[in-house]
Protein backbone atom coordinates (compact mmCIF):
# COMPACT_ATOMS: atom_id res chain seq x y z
CA UNK A 1 0.00 0.00 0.00
CA UNK A 2 1.27 3.74 -0.46
CA UNK A 3 1.23 5.46 2.54
CA UNK A 4 2.95 8.98 0.82
CA UNK A 5 2.94 10.73 -2.35
CA UNK A 6 6.20 12.55 -1.06
CA UNK A 7 8.21 10.51 -3.75
CA UNK A 8 10.10 10.83 -6.88
CA UNK A 9 7.06 9.29 -9.35
CA UNK A 10 9.79 7.35 -11.34
CA UNK A 11 10.38 4.83 -8.49
CA UNK A 12 6.47 4.53 -8.33
CA UNK A 13 4.54 1.38 -10.08
CA UNK A 14 1.80 -0.32 -9.26
CA UNK A 15 -0.06 1.14 -6.55
CA UNK A 16 -3.63 -0.69 -6.04
CA UNK A 17 -4.76 -2.67 -3.16
CA UNK A 18 -3.40 -6.07 -1.91
CA UNK A 19 -0.52 -5.83 -4.22
CA UNK A 20 0.25 -9.56 -4.61
CA UNK A 21 -2.99 -11.13 -4.04
CA UNK A 22 -3.56 -10.54 -8.09
CA UNK A 23 -4.20 -14.47 -8.93
CA UNK A 24 -6.58 -14.79 -5.99
CA UNK A 25 -9.10 -11.84 -7.61
CA UNK A 26 -8.45 -13.70 -10.83
CA UNK A 27 -9.69 -17.01 -9.45
CA UNK A 28 -12.68 -15.09 -8.11
CA UNK A 29 -13.16 -13.29 -10.97
CA UNK A 30 -13.12 -16.52 -13.43
CA UNK A 31 -15.65 -18.08 -10.78
CA UNK A 32 -18.11 -14.90 -10.89
CA UNK A 33 -18.07 -14.85 -14.42
CA UNK A 34 -18.59 -18.59 -15.02
CA UNK A 35 -21.41 -18.01 -12.03
CA UNK A 36 -23.19 -15.19 -14.46
CA UNK A 37 -23.75 -17.61 -16.94
CA UNK A 38 -25.04 -20.39 -15.33
CA UNK A 39 -27.63 -18.11 -13.59
CA UNK A 40 -28.74 -16.62 -16.96
CA UNK A 41 -29.36 -19.66 -18.29
CA UNK A 42 -31.47 -21.11 -15.92
CA UNK A 43 -33.13 -17.58 -15.26
CA UNK A 44 -33.59 -17.42 -18.99
CA UNK A 45 -34.66 -21.82 -19.03
CA UNK A 46 -37.55 -20.36 -16.12
CA UNK A 47 -38.83 -17.39 -18.81
CA UNK A 48 -39.68 -18.96 -21.54
CA UNK A 49 -41.12 -22.14 -19.58
CA UNK A 50 -43.52 -19.66 -17.78
CA UNK A 51 -44.08 -17.91 -21.04
CA UNK A 52 -45.65 -20.68 -22.68
CA UNK A 53 -47.48 -22.37 -19.55
CA UNK A 54 -49.14 -18.67 -19.77
CA UNK A 55 -49.45 -17.70 -23.27
CA UNK A 56 -48.51 -21.45 -25.18
CA UNK A 57 -51.53 -21.95 -26.95
CA UNK A 58 -52.47 -21.45 -30.57
CA UNK A 59 -54.89 -18.78 -29.29
CA UNK A 60 -52.98 -16.88 -26.74
CA UNK A 61 -50.07 -16.51 -29.88
CA UNK A 62 -52.43 -15.42 -32.43
CA UNK A 63 -53.89 -12.59 -29.89
CA UNK A 64 -50.26 -12.03 -28.94
CA UNK A 65 -49.58 -11.16 -32.69
CA UNK A 66 -53.05 -9.70 -33.28
CA UNK A 67 -51.76 -7.33 -29.82
CA UNK A 68 -47.92 -7.45 -31.02
CA UNK A 69 -47.72 -7.26 -34.87
CA UNK A 70 -44.43 -6.01 -37.25
CA UNK B 1 9.75 9.04 -18.18
CA UNK B 2 13.16 10.14 -18.68
CA UNK B 3 13.50 13.30 -20.84
CA UNK B 4 10.45 15.84 -21.45
CA UNK B 5 10.00 14.75 -25.12
CA UNK B 6 9.74 11.06 -24.10
CA UNK B 7 6.88 12.23 -21.46
CA UNK B 8 5.21 13.81 -24.27
CA UNK B 9 5.17 11.28 -26.65
CA UNK B 10 3.98 8.77 -24.22
CA UNK B 11 1.53 11.51 -23.24
CA UNK B 12 0.14 12.00 -26.43
CA UNK B 13 -0.06 8.61 -26.78
CA UNK B 14 -1.98 7.71 -24.22
CA UNK B 15 -4.32 10.40 -25.09
CA UNK B 16 -4.76 9.75 -28.73
CA UNK B 17 -5.94 6.02 -28.10
CA UNK B 18 -7.87 7.04 -25.21
CA UNK B 19 -10.05 9.27 -27.78
CA UNK B 20 -10.39 6.51 -30.47
CA UNK B 21 -11.36 4.17 -27.44
CA UNK B 22 -14.60 6.84 -27.22
CA UNK B 23 -15.23 7.35 -30.68
CA UNK B 24 -15.21 3.70 -31.13
CA UNK B 25 -18.01 3.24 -28.26
CA UNK B 26 -20.63 5.28 -31.13
CA UNK B 27 -19.98 1.64 -32.84
CA UNK B 28 -21.93 -0.20 -30.24
CA UNK B 29 -23.96 2.28 -29.90
CA UNK B 30 -25.14 1.88 -34.04
CA UNK B 31 -25.22 -1.81 -33.79
CA UNK B 32 -27.71 -1.45 -30.97
CA UNK B 33 -29.54 1.04 -32.71
CA UNK B 34 -28.96 -1.01 -35.94
CA UNK B 35 -30.68 -4.01 -34.60
CA UNK B 36 -33.31 -2.61 -32.45
CA UNK B 37 -34.55 -0.88 -36.04
CA UNK B 38 -34.43 -4.36 -38.24
CA UNK B 39 -35.95 -6.64 -35.03
CA UNK B 40 -39.84 -6.44 -35.20
CA UNK B 41 -41.75 -4.50 -32.13
CA UNK B 42 -42.35 -7.55 -30.01
CA UNK B 43 -38.84 -8.79 -30.30
CA UNK B 44 -36.66 -4.69 -29.48
CA UNK B 45 -36.14 -5.41 -25.81
CA UNK B 46 -34.34 -8.78 -25.90
CA UNK B 47 -32.93 -7.25 -28.81
CA UNK B 48 -31.15 -4.42 -27.47
CA UNK B 49 -30.06 -6.33 -24.00
CA UNK B 50 -28.89 -9.18 -26.33
CA UNK B 51 -26.42 -6.84 -27.75
CA UNK B 52 -25.64 -4.50 -24.64
CA UNK B 53 -24.41 -7.62 -22.93
CA UNK B 54 -21.47 -8.17 -25.25
CA UNK B 55 -20.29 -5.25 -23.45
CA UNK B 56 -19.19 -6.49 -19.85
CA UNK B 57 -18.99 -10.47 -21.14
CA UNK B 58 -16.20 -9.49 -23.84
CA UNK B 59 -14.66 -7.18 -21.28
CA UNK B 60 -14.34 -9.30 -18.09
CA UNK B 61 -13.16 -12.49 -20.09
CA UNK B 62 -10.52 -9.95 -22.64
CA UNK B 63 -9.25 -9.18 -19.42
CA UNK B 64 -9.25 -12.50 -17.96
CA UNK B 65 -7.30 -14.01 -21.18
CA UNK B 66 -8.23 -12.43 -24.61
CA UNK B 67 -5.09 -9.75 -23.93
CA UNK B 68 -3.04 -12.55 -22.85
CA UNK B 69 -3.54 -14.62 -26.18
CA UNK B 70 -2.32 -11.82 -28.47
CA UNK B 71 0.91 -11.93 -26.75
CA UNK B 72 1.06 -15.06 -26.34
CA UNK B 73 0.51 -16.60 -29.61
CA UNK B 74 2.10 -14.71 -32.82
CA UNK B 75 4.04 -17.62 -32.97
CA UNK B 76 1.13 -19.91 -34.74
CA UNK B 77 -0.41 -23.21 -34.39
CA UNK B 78 2.56 -24.86 -34.83
CA UNK B 79 4.77 -22.73 -32.60
CA UNK B 80 6.69 -20.84 -35.20
CA UNK B 81 10.42 -21.08 -35.24
CA UNK B 82 10.31 -22.95 -32.37
CA UNK B 83 10.30 -19.87 -30.51
CA UNK B 84 7.93 -21.64 -28.12
CA UNK B 85 4.49 -20.35 -26.84
CA UNK B 86 5.22 -17.00 -24.92
CA UNK B 87 7.27 -14.86 -26.45
CA UNK B 88 10.35 -13.58 -25.14
CA UNK B 89 11.72 -10.04 -24.03
CA UNK B 90 9.76 -7.15 -23.90
CA UNK B 91 6.86 -8.70 -25.55
CA UNK B 92 6.50 -11.20 -23.17
CA UNK B 93 3.18 -12.74 -22.54
CA UNK B 94 2.76 -12.70 -19.01
CA UNK B 95 3.29 -8.97 -18.19
CA UNK B 96 -0.28 -8.82 -20.43
CA UNK B 97 -2.11 -11.24 -18.27
CA UNK B 98 -4.70 -10.52 -15.56
CA UNK B 99 -2.15 -11.23 -12.94
CA UNK B 100 0.46 -8.64 -14.25
CA UNK B 101 0.80 -5.70 -12.10
CA UNK B 102 1.41 -3.95 -15.69
CA UNK B 103 -2.81 -4.16 -15.64
CA UNK B 104 -3.43 -2.50 -12.66
CA UNK B 105 -3.28 0.99 -11.61
CA UNK B 106 0.31 1.54 -12.30
CA UNK B 107 2.55 4.89 -12.54
CA UNK B 108 5.21 3.52 -14.45
CA UNK B 109 2.89 2.58 -17.54
CA UNK B 110 0.54 4.54 -19.20
CA UNK B 111 0.32 2.97 -22.73
CA UNK B 112 -1.01 -0.35 -21.92
CA UNK B 113 -4.50 0.51 -20.60
CA UNK B 114 -5.54 2.34 -23.41
CA UNK B 115 -3.95 0.32 -25.69
CA UNK B 116 -5.79 -2.76 -24.35
CA UNK B 117 -9.27 -0.67 -24.53
CA UNK B 118 -8.66 -0.02 -28.01
CA UNK B 119 -7.95 -3.52 -28.73
CA UNK B 120 -11.08 -4.32 -26.11
CA UNK B 121 -13.64 -2.38 -28.73
CA UNK B 122 -12.63 -4.36 -31.28
CA UNK B 123 -13.49 -7.27 -29.46
CA UNK B 124 -17.16 -5.48 -28.77
CA UNK B 125 -17.65 -4.76 -32.72
CA UNK B 126 -16.35 -8.45 -33.50
CA UNK B 127 -19.08 -9.46 -31.43
CA UNK B 128 -21.56 -7.27 -32.51
CA UNK B 129 -21.26 -8.28 -36.32
CA UNK B 130 -22.53 -11.43 -35.67
CA UNK B 131 -24.99 -10.52 -33.32
CA UNK B 132 -27.68 -8.74 -35.66
CA UNK B 133 -27.35 -11.74 -38.05
CA UNK B 134 -28.92 -14.03 -34.89
CA UNK B 135 -31.92 -11.63 -34.17
CA UNK B 136 -35.29 -13.14 -33.22
CA UNK B 137 -34.79 -16.26 -32.33
CA UNK B 138 -31.17 -17.34 -30.95
CA UNK B 139 -31.34 -17.57 -27.17
CA UNK B 140 -29.43 -14.35 -25.58
CA UNK B 141 -27.71 -17.13 -23.22
CA UNK B 142 -26.34 -18.85 -26.22
CA UNK B 143 -25.28 -15.81 -27.94
CA UNK B 144 -23.26 -14.33 -25.28
CA UNK B 145 -21.34 -17.65 -25.34
CA UNK B 146 -20.76 -17.30 -28.93
CA UNK B 147 -19.91 -13.70 -28.08
CA UNK B 148 -16.94 -14.38 -25.54
CA UNK B 149 -15.81 -17.28 -27.64
CA UNK B 150 -15.26 -14.14 -30.90
CA UNK B 151 -14.66 -11.42 -29.00
CA UNK B 152 -11.66 -12.81 -26.61
CA UNK B 153 -10.34 -16.04 -28.31
CA UNK B 154 -11.01 -16.64 -31.95
CA UNK B 155 -10.56 -12.84 -33.31
CA UNK B 156 -8.04 -12.43 -31.00
CA UNK B 157 -6.07 -15.50 -31.96
CA UNK B 158 -6.26 -14.35 -35.64
CA UNK B 159 -4.78 -10.87 -34.59
CA UNK B 160 -1.96 -12.70 -33.16
CA UNK B 161 -1.37 -14.53 -35.92
CA UNK B 162 -1.75 -12.13 -38.79
CA UNK B 163 -2.07 -8.45 -37.05
CA UNK B 164 0.88 -8.19 -34.70
CA UNK B 165 4.54 -7.06 -36.08
CA UNK B 166 5.61 -10.65 -35.15
CA UNK B 167 2.98 -12.71 -36.18
CA UNK B 168 3.62 -16.16 -38.66
CA UNK B 169 1.10 -15.00 -40.99
CA UNK B 170 2.94 -11.62 -41.42
CA UNK B 171 6.39 -13.06 -41.51
CA UNK B 172 5.70 -16.46 -43.51
CA UNK B 173 2.64 -15.51 -45.73
CA UNK B 174 3.12 -11.47 -46.13
CA UNK B 175 -0.17 -11.42 -44.64
CA UNK B 176 -1.33 -7.65 -44.79
CA UNK B 177 -4.34 -6.58 -43.38
CA UNK B 178 -3.97 -2.95 -41.80
CA UNK B 179 -7.46 -2.15 -41.06
CA UNK B 180 -8.86 -5.51 -40.62
CA UNK B 181 -11.03 -6.40 -43.51
CA UNK B 182 -10.03 -9.78 -42.48
CA UNK B 183 -8.94 -9.87 -38.74
CA UNK B 184 -12.32 -8.33 -37.69
CA UNK B 185 -14.72 -8.27 -40.52
CA UNK B 186 -14.10 -11.87 -42.30
CA UNK B 187 -13.94 -13.44 -39.15
CA UNK B 188 -17.52 -11.84 -37.93
CA UNK B 189 -19.40 -12.63 -41.06
CA UNK B 190 -17.69 -15.35 -40.94
CA UNK B 191 -18.87 -16.70 -37.67
CA UNK B 192 -22.33 -15.21 -38.03
CA UNK B 193 -22.50 -17.78 -40.89
CA UNK B 194 -21.43 -20.70 -39.36
CA UNK B 195 -23.82 -19.65 -36.57
CA UNK B 196 -26.92 -19.19 -38.86
CA UNK B 197 -26.14 -22.75 -40.67
CA UNK B 198 -26.94 -24.68 -37.36
CA UNK B 199 -29.81 -21.81 -36.55
CA UNK B 200 -32.34 -21.59 -39.23
CA UNK B 201 -34.18 -19.08 -40.22
CA UNK B 202 -36.43 -16.71 -38.55
CA UNK B 203 -40.42 -18.37 -38.84
CA UNK B 204 -42.11 -17.79 -41.65
CA UNK B 205 -38.74 -15.89 -43.55
CA UNK B 206 -38.95 -18.47 -46.36
CA UNK B 207 -42.09 -20.40 -48.51
CA UNK B 208 -42.26 -24.07 -48.66
CA UNK B 209 -40.57 -23.66 -52.21
CA UNK B 210 -37.68 -21.90 -51.04
CA UNK B 211 -38.55 -18.31 -51.85
CA UNK B 212 -37.45 -15.55 -49.19
CA UNK B 213 -40.39 -13.45 -47.53
CA UNK B 214 -39.19 -9.98 -46.57
CA UNK B 215 -39.05 -9.16 -42.87
CA UNK B 216 -39.38 -5.33 -43.18
CA UNK B 217 -37.47 -3.30 -40.39
CA UNK B 218 -39.95 -2.13 -38.14
CA UNK B 219 -37.76 1.93 -38.31
CA UNK B 220 -35.77 2.46 -41.06
CA UNK B 221 -34.73 5.66 -39.48
CA UNK B 222 -33.37 4.02 -36.33
CA UNK B 223 -31.39 1.45 -39.01
CA UNK B 224 -30.03 4.35 -40.73
CA UNK B 225 -28.78 6.30 -37.78
CA UNK B 226 -27.64 3.51 -36.36
CA UNK B 227 -25.52 2.62 -39.61
CA UNK B 228 -24.36 6.41 -39.70
CA UNK B 229 -23.39 5.94 -35.94
CA UNK B 230 -20.62 3.02 -36.93
CA UNK B 231 -19.60 5.12 -39.96
CA UNK B 232 -18.82 7.86 -36.98
CA UNK B 233 -17.27 5.44 -34.55
CA UNK B 234 -15.36 3.66 -37.72
CA UNK B 235 -13.29 6.97 -37.63
CA UNK B 236 -11.71 5.83 -33.94
CA UNK B 237 -11.00 2.08 -35.30
CA UNK B 238 -9.23 3.11 -38.31
CA UNK B 239 -7.09 5.58 -35.98
CA UNK B 240 -6.65 3.05 -33.28
CA UNK B 241 -5.29 0.49 -35.81
CA UNK B 242 -2.19 3.24 -35.88
CA UNK B 243 1.08 3.68 -33.33
CA UNK B 244 0.76 7.45 -33.95
CA UNK B 245 3.93 8.60 -33.61
CA UNK B 246 7.64 6.08 -33.19
CA UNK B 247 10.95 7.02 -33.45
CA UNK B 248 13.26 4.60 -36.10
CA UNK B 249 15.31 3.58 -32.97
CA UNK B 250 11.94 1.76 -31.52
CA UNK B 251 11.79 -0.38 -34.60
CA UNK B 252 15.55 -1.47 -33.78
CA UNK B 253 16.80 1.11 -36.73
CA UNK B 254 15.04 -0.90 -39.54
CA UNK B 255 13.79 2.55 -40.98
CA UNK B 256 17.21 4.26 -41.20
CA UNK B 257 17.28 8.33 -40.06
CA UNK B 258 15.51 10.17 -37.77
CA UNK B 259 12.32 10.61 -39.11
CA UNK B 260 9.63 9.84 -36.76
CA UNK B 261 6.24 8.68 -38.23
CA UNK B 262 3.07 6.88 -37.76
CA UNK B 263 2.85 3.18 -38.58
CA UNK B 264 0.64 0.57 -38.63
CA UNK B 265 -0.11 -2.37 -36.19
CA UNK B 266 2.85 -4.02 -37.92
CA UNK B 267 5.19 -0.89 -37.80
CA UNK B 268 5.12 -0.52 -41.60
CA UNK B 269 5.23 3.45 -42.30
CA UNK B 270 2.06 5.23 -42.93
CA UNK B 271 0.38 8.50 -42.23
CA UNK B 272 -3.19 9.86 -40.25
CA UNK B 273 -3.41 11.93 -43.39
CA UNK B 274 -3.85 9.16 -46.01
CA UNK B 275 -5.99 6.89 -43.90
CA UNK B 276 -8.32 9.37 -43.25
CA UNK B 277 -8.86 10.08 -47.51
CA UNK B 278 -8.81 6.60 -48.13
CA UNK B 279 -11.45 5.95 -45.64
CA UNK B 280 -13.78 8.22 -47.09
CA UNK B 281 -12.79 7.62 -51.11
CA UNK B 282 -13.57 3.90 -49.83
CA UNK B 283 -16.97 5.13 -48.19
CA UNK B 284 -18.22 7.20 -51.34
CA UNK B 285 -17.20 4.30 -53.65
CA UNK B 286 -19.43 1.59 -51.65
CA UNK B 287 -22.57 3.92 -51.35
CA UNK B 288 -22.37 5.02 -54.97
CA UNK B 289 -22.30 1.36 -56.56
CA UNK B 290 -24.81 0.13 -53.53
CA UNK B 291 -27.14 2.74 -54.53
CA UNK B 292 -27.37 2.25 -57.83
CA UNK B 293 -27.70 -2.38 -57.10
CA UNK B 294 -30.49 -1.88 -54.63
CA UNK B 295 -32.44 0.96 -56.61
CA UNK B 296 -31.92 3.40 -53.90
CA UNK B 297 -32.70 1.19 -51.43
CA UNK B 298 -31.69 3.00 -48.17
CA UNK B 299 -30.69 -0.14 -45.89
CA UNK B 300 -28.31 -1.48 -48.76
CA UNK B 301 -27.21 2.03 -49.88
CA UNK B 302 -25.99 2.47 -45.95
CA UNK B 303 -24.84 -1.22 -45.44
CA UNK B 304 -22.74 -0.41 -48.94
CA UNK B 305 -20.79 2.59 -47.43
CA UNK B 306 -19.98 0.27 -45.01
CA UNK B 307 -18.86 -2.74 -47.28
CA UNK B 308 -17.17 -0.05 -49.25
CA UNK B 309 -14.56 0.70 -46.21
CA UNK B 310 -14.37 -2.57 -45.16
CA UNK B 311 -13.04 -3.60 -48.46
CA UNK B 312 -10.51 -1.36 -48.75
CA UNK B 313 -9.28 -1.48 -45.22
CA UNK B 314 -7.16 -4.11 -46.09
CA UNK B 315 -4.75 -1.60 -47.88
CA UNK B 316 -5.76 1.45 -47.36
CA UNK B 317 -2.77 2.13 -45.36
CA UNK B 318 -0.95 2.21 -49.10
CA UNK B 319 -3.62 2.39 -51.94
CA UNK B 320 -4.39 5.53 -53.69
CA UNK B 321 -7.19 7.63 -52.95
CA UNK B 322 -9.08 6.50 -56.54
CA UNK B 323 -8.09 2.80 -55.78
CA UNK B 324 -10.13 3.19 -52.37
CA UNK B 325 -12.57 4.24 -54.44
CA UNK B 326 -13.00 1.53 -56.52
CA UNK B 327 -12.18 -1.32 -54.37
CA UNK B 328 -15.25 -0.26 -52.25
CA UNK B 329 -17.09 -0.18 -54.96
CA UNK B 330 -16.37 -3.61 -56.50
CA UNK B 331 -16.84 -4.81 -52.33
CA UNK B 332 -20.41 -4.11 -52.22
CA UNK B 333 -21.47 -5.28 -55.79
CA UNK B 334 -19.73 -8.71 -55.10
CA UNK B 335 -21.26 -8.83 -51.33
CA UNK B 336 -24.39 -7.79 -52.67
CA UNK B 337 -24.64 -10.40 -55.19
CA UNK B 338 -23.02 -12.91 -53.17
CA UNK B 339 -25.83 -12.23 -50.58
CA UNK B 340 -29.18 -13.03 -51.89
CA UNK B 341 -27.47 -16.05 -54.04
CA UNK B 342 -26.68 -17.83 -50.53
CA UNK B 343 -29.91 -16.64 -49.23
CA UNK B 344 -31.88 -18.19 -51.73
CA UNK B 345 -30.25 -21.21 -52.24
CA UNK B 346 -29.71 -22.24 -48.88
CA UNK B 347 -32.49 -20.51 -47.13
CA UNK B 348 -29.86 -18.46 -44.68
CA UNK B 349 -32.13 -15.58 -42.70
CA UNK B 350 -28.86 -13.62 -41.88
CA UNK B 351 -31.26 -10.77 -40.66
CA UNK B 352 -28.91 -7.43 -41.26
CA UNK B 353 -26.96 -8.57 -43.84
CA UNK B 354 -23.71 -9.06 -41.85
CA UNK B 355 -22.28 -11.97 -43.67
CA UNK B 356 -21.90 -10.15 -46.77
CA UNK B 357 -21.05 -6.64 -45.26
CA UNK B 358 -18.66 -7.85 -43.23
CA UNK B 359 -17.61 -11.50 -44.22
CA UNK B 360 -17.73 -11.83 -48.24
CA UNK B 361 -16.87 -8.14 -48.45
CA UNK B 362 -13.91 -8.35 -46.25
CA UNK B 363 -12.85 -11.54 -47.80
CA UNK B 364 -12.85 -9.72 -51.35
CA UNK B 365 -10.99 -6.93 -49.82
CA UNK B 366 -7.60 -8.77 -48.48
CA UNK B 367 -7.81 -10.68 -52.14
CA UNK B 368 -7.74 -8.02 -53.99
CA UNK B 369 -5.14 -6.42 -51.46
CA UNK B 370 -2.86 -9.23 -52.12
CA UNK B 371 -2.88 -8.17 -55.89
CA UNK B 372 -2.61 -4.34 -55.05
CA UNK B 373 -0.08 -4.15 -53.22
CA UNK B 374 1.53 -7.01 -54.62
CA UNK B 375 5.78 -6.65 -53.55
CA UNK B 376 5.13 -4.12 -51.10
CA UNK B 377 7.28 -5.01 -47.50
CA UNK B 378 4.93 -6.77 -45.07
CA UNK B 379 7.26 -5.16 -42.72
CA UNK B 380 10.11 -3.23 -41.57
CA UNK B 381 11.97 -5.96 -40.54
CA UNK B 382 14.30 -8.72 -42.67
CA UNK B 383 13.18 -11.82 -43.64
CA UNK B 384 9.43 -11.18 -43.90
CA UNK B 385 7.82 -12.66 -46.90
CA UNK B 386 6.73 -9.12 -49.07
CA UNK B 387 2.67 -9.12 -50.05
CA UNK B 388 1.44 -10.82 -52.28
CA UNK B 389 -2.14 -12.40 -54.34
CA UNK B 390 -1.47 -15.98 -52.44
CA UNK B 391 -0.23 -15.37 -48.82
CA UNK B 392 -3.68 -12.63 -48.67
CA UNK B 393 -6.05 -14.82 -50.05
CA UNK B 394 -4.88 -18.09 -47.48
CA UNK B 395 -5.01 -15.31 -44.87
CA UNK B 396 -8.66 -14.59 -46.10
CA UNK B 397 -9.47 -18.45 -45.64
CA UNK B 398 -7.83 -18.64 -42.43
CA UNK B 399 -9.67 -15.47 -41.16
CA UNK B 400 -13.40 -16.84 -43.16
CA UNK B 401 -13.64 -19.85 -42.36
CA UNK B 402 -10.89 -21.91 -40.09
CA UNK B 403 -10.88 -19.02 -37.34
CA UNK B 404 -14.90 -18.16 -38.35
CA UNK B 405 -16.95 -20.51 -40.01
CA UNK B 406 -16.13 -23.66 -37.95
CA UNK B 407 -15.64 -22.29 -34.49
CA UNK B 408 -18.89 -20.42 -34.94
CA UNK B 409 -20.79 -23.90 -36.37
CA UNK B 410 -18.95 -26.07 -34.11
CA UNK B 411 -20.16 -23.64 -30.70
CA UNK B 412 -23.59 -23.55 -32.54
CA UNK B 413 -23.89 -27.37 -32.61
CA UNK B 414 -22.69 -28.21 -29.14
CA UNK B 415 -25.05 -25.49 -27.93
CA UNK B 416 -27.85 -26.48 -29.95
CA UNK B 417 -27.21 -30.66 -28.88
CA UNK B 418 -27.58 -29.06 -25.20
CA UNK B 419 -31.43 -27.48 -26.17
CA UNK B 420 -29.56 -23.74 -25.78
CA UNK B 421 -29.45 -22.60 -29.22
CA UNK B 422 -32.78 -21.62 -30.60
CA UNK B 423 -35.63 -20.30 -28.33
CA UNK B 424 -38.75 -22.24 -27.68
CA UNK B 425 -41.25 -22.52 -31.18
CA UNK B 426 -44.53 -20.53 -29.19
CA UNK B 427 -41.91 -17.82 -27.75
CA UNK B 428 -40.47 -17.03 -30.53
CA UNK B 429 -44.34 -17.02 -32.65
CA UNK B 430 -45.37 -14.54 -29.71
CA UNK B 431 -42.24 -12.51 -29.56
CA UNK B 432 -39.50 -12.56 -26.76
CA UNK B 433 -40.83 -9.46 -25.44
CA UNK B 434 -44.52 -10.52 -24.98
CA UNK B 435 -44.84 -10.69 -21.63
CA UNK B 436 -43.45 -7.67 -20.66
CA UNK B 437 -44.96 -5.81 -23.05
CA UNK B 438 -48.46 -7.65 -21.66
CA UNK B 439 -47.33 -6.64 -18.25
CA UNK B 440 -46.97 -3.38 -18.95
CA UNK B 441 -49.91 -2.81 -21.05
CA UNK B 442 -51.92 -4.11 -17.58
CA UNK B 443 -50.06 -1.51 -15.33
CA UNK B 444 -50.76 0.87 -17.81
CA UNK B 445 -54.64 -0.28 -18.17
CA UNK B 446 -54.79 -0.37 -14.18
CA UNK B 447 -53.39 3.63 -13.69
CA UNK B 448 -56.19 4.16 -16.37
CA UNK B 449 -58.68 2.78 -13.91
CA UNK B 450 -57.73 4.29 -11.10
CA UNK B 451 -58.06 7.73 -13.16
CA UNK B 452 -60.95 7.24 -14.35
CA UNK B 453 -62.54 5.97 -10.62
CA UNK B 454 -60.90 9.09 -9.24
CA UNK B 455 -61.79 11.03 -12.19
Amino acid sequence: MTNTWAVDLKDVGAVYPLIGWELVMVLIAVALWILWHILQIRQENREFAEDIRLYGSKESIKKALDEHPV
Amino acid sequence: MGDNLTALTTIFTEFYYWVTVVFMFLIHVGFCMYEVGVSRRRNHLHTLMKNTMVIPLVTITFFLFGWWIYWALPNGPFIFEGKGLILDGVTGATQYGPASPKMGTNLQDHITGVFWAAFLLFSWTVASIVSGSLIERIRSGAFWIIAVMIGSVTWIIDAAWGWHFDGWMVKLLGYHDAYASGVIHAIGGGTALGVLVVLGPRLGRFAPDGTPRAFVPHNPWLVTIGLFLIYTGFWGFYAACNVPIISPATIAGQITGETWTATTIYLTPTTLSAITVNFIMSLSGGLLVAYLISKGDPFWTYSGGLAGIITASAGNDLYHPIQAFIVGGIGIYIAYKLHYWVERRFQIDDAVGAVAVHGYAGFVGLVIAGFLLWGYPSSPYEGYAAVNPLGNTIGAVIMFFVLGFLPGWIMATILNSFGLLRVPRQVELMGLDFRTLHDEEAARQEVRNIEKALA
